[in-house]
């Protein structure tokens, strides 16, 4: 096999690698969620499918395929079925410059455990999240429903409050490291837990809050769910669709969780890196890291989740408030400060 | 393989176009106008130029035509309607039309190819772009960095009268 053909073949077999992962924890999230909701408000949750319900996301999937799909008659219709498409590849897309794994040696050649490595993948990942926002706008407008509406007005206006919060929190980590390549940022993080972004090898813990704050935004999760604010807006942006069209909504939501999850992950939480040294080489060492990833992305997720069944939402001001005099300026000492700390040798890699 | 894609980007880029010009529905419009921003970023991936075809995303077609679309739909108008063209606009537009793509054909069938052989293997990366702007191009950055601030700190002021 030429270096040509098998940069391709392994390129697709790691895109189906991440995509099946990515959809796979979509469709346990879902379960996740309602189980762990249902612990801290002391009910059950779904418990009748499968044992402990663990087949409940497939009786879902079901019964979504097997519903009547509806457009409304005022409807727009071609922005209307596009509108979950482009949810759904955005969020999808920024997940392909994560690196999941290190370099694995595998038929005599090395193989970086990421879809794309590019020199600026990180960049990647923020033009993925940029664009994704006009699946919801989309949705909401062409939907001709004033809930619809006025969902997708709000979340436009806060996903470009807090996108320009998170850049900037990542800034930190891009100035520590000298380079926009996630898997570079990875390798730098090598060594004992300490060596990682967050703490003493990026001093980058203020960045880590500021960015965890931010992706909750841009996700739209509690405390930060205005969109879809049931009280207010039924379903916000995407009230009037209805069968596999709102599936593919809800399975962008729950991918864009795992993507911002799995960036902060890489940049400040070490990425694949086990963080303590191993006596370990070779196959044993990879997958164990790999595993490293995936359980550093699992306690995020339960982050998400338990911080959504924990506190309230704010309201629109508040929102903006914290945003813009909040988050911004925080995140633009962050900058200030990480730039010192890098003009006299105190971080930097 | 290049070919095939700048084909495919030039395609999708003058459909997009076409389709701002022929609407009359000002968020369609909007729509297909970030799209045909996010089509341009693909010329500047095929040309090597990766920073700039990023920037061209998350600011373009991400924050700017998001703050656009924002405005159009908050203002909520109806399908456009364009006002009674003269007589004389009517007959003079094709005119110019013509005149231009007369011009731009004779352009287009004189010039050469540039030949600027071939780039170094790290054009366009943010390494090299930064490097550039702050040691051969930094008064021109600095000037233009002052003069963008200026323009800001005018907006905020037109637009909030009392601060």
């Amino acid at each position: 096999m030429s270096d040509f053909t098998f940069l391709i073949v392994s390129t697709v077999v790691k895109l189906g690698v991440a995509i099946g992962a990515l959809m796979g924890s979509v469709a346990v999230m879902t379960w996740v969620e309602r189980r762990l909701s249902a612990v801290i408000q002391f009910r059950w949750g779904p418990n009748r499918v499968g044992p402990f319900g663990l087949f409940q996301p497939v009786a879902d999937g079901v019964k979504f395929i097997m519903k009547e799909d509806i457009i409304p008659a005022s409807a727009h219709k071609p922005i209307f079925i596009l509108a979950p498409a482009i949810a759904l590849i955005t969020s999808l897309t920024a997940f392909s410059v994560i690196p999941f794994g290190p370099i694995v040696e595998l038929f005599g050649r090395k193989i970086p455990l990421v879809v794309v490595n590019m020199d600026g993948g990180i960049l990647l990942a923020f033009a993925a999240t940029a664009l994704g926002v006009y699946g919801i706008v989309m949705g909401g407008w062409s939907s001709r429903s004033k809930y619809s509406l006025m969902g997708s007005l709000r979340s436009s206006a806060q996903m470009v409050s807090y996108e320009l919060s998170m850049g900037l929190s990542v800034m930190g980590v891009i100035l520590v490291n000298g380079t926009l390549r996630p898997f570079q940022i990875v390798e730098q993080q090598a060594g004992w837990f300490w060596n990682w972004n967050v703490f003493l090898g990026g001093w980058q813990l203020l960045g880590f809050i500021l960015f965890v704050v931010a992706i909750f935004a841009e996700t739209n999760r509690l405390p930060f769910d205005l969109p879809e604010a049931e009280q207010e807006l039924v379903a916000g942006y995407h009230t009037e669709y209805s069968s596999m069209k709102f599936a593919m909504f809800f399975m962008a939501e729950y991918a864009a969780m795992t993507t911002a999850s799995a960036l902060a992950v890489t940049l400040f939480l070490g990425g694949w890196q086990l963080g303590i040294p191993v006596p370990f080489e070779g196959w044993v060492l990879w997958i164990l890291q790999v595993g490293a990833f995936a359980a550093k992305v699992v306690c995020f997720l339960f982050l998400f989740v338990w911080v959504r069944w924990t506190l309230p939402r704010f309201r629109y001001d508040q929102l903006m408030n914290i945003g813009w005099k909040g988050l911004l300026p925080l995140s633009l000492l962050n900058v200030l400060v990480s730039a010192l700390l890098v003009a006299f040798d105190v971080v930097g890699r | 393989m290049e070919m095939l894609a700048f084909f495919v980007l030039a395609v999708l880029a003058v459909a997009s176009a076409l389709v701002i010009l022929t609407r009359r529905n000002e968020v369609v419009c909007a729509l297909s106008l970030a799209f045909n921003l996010a089509s341009i970023a693909g010329f500047y991936f095929l040309l090597g130029a990766q920073f700039i075809g990023f920037l061209q995303i998350i600011v373009y077609a991400g924050a700017i035509m998001v703050l656009i679309v924002f405005v159009i739909m908050l203002l909520n108008l109806g399908e456009e309607r364009y006002p009674e063209r003269g007589r004389i606009q009517g007959w003079l537009a094709p005119v110019f039309a013509l005149v231009f793509a007369v011009i731009l054909a004779a352009v287009l069938w004189k010039s050469e190819p540039l030949g600027l052989g071939e780039p170094p293997s790290d054009f366009g990366t943010v390494a090299v772009l930064g490097r550039e702007l702050f040691s051969r191009f930094f008064y021109p950055f600095e000037v233009i960095s002052l003069l963008l601030v200026a323009a800001m700190i005018g907006a905020v002021l037109l637009a909030k009268r009392r601060i």
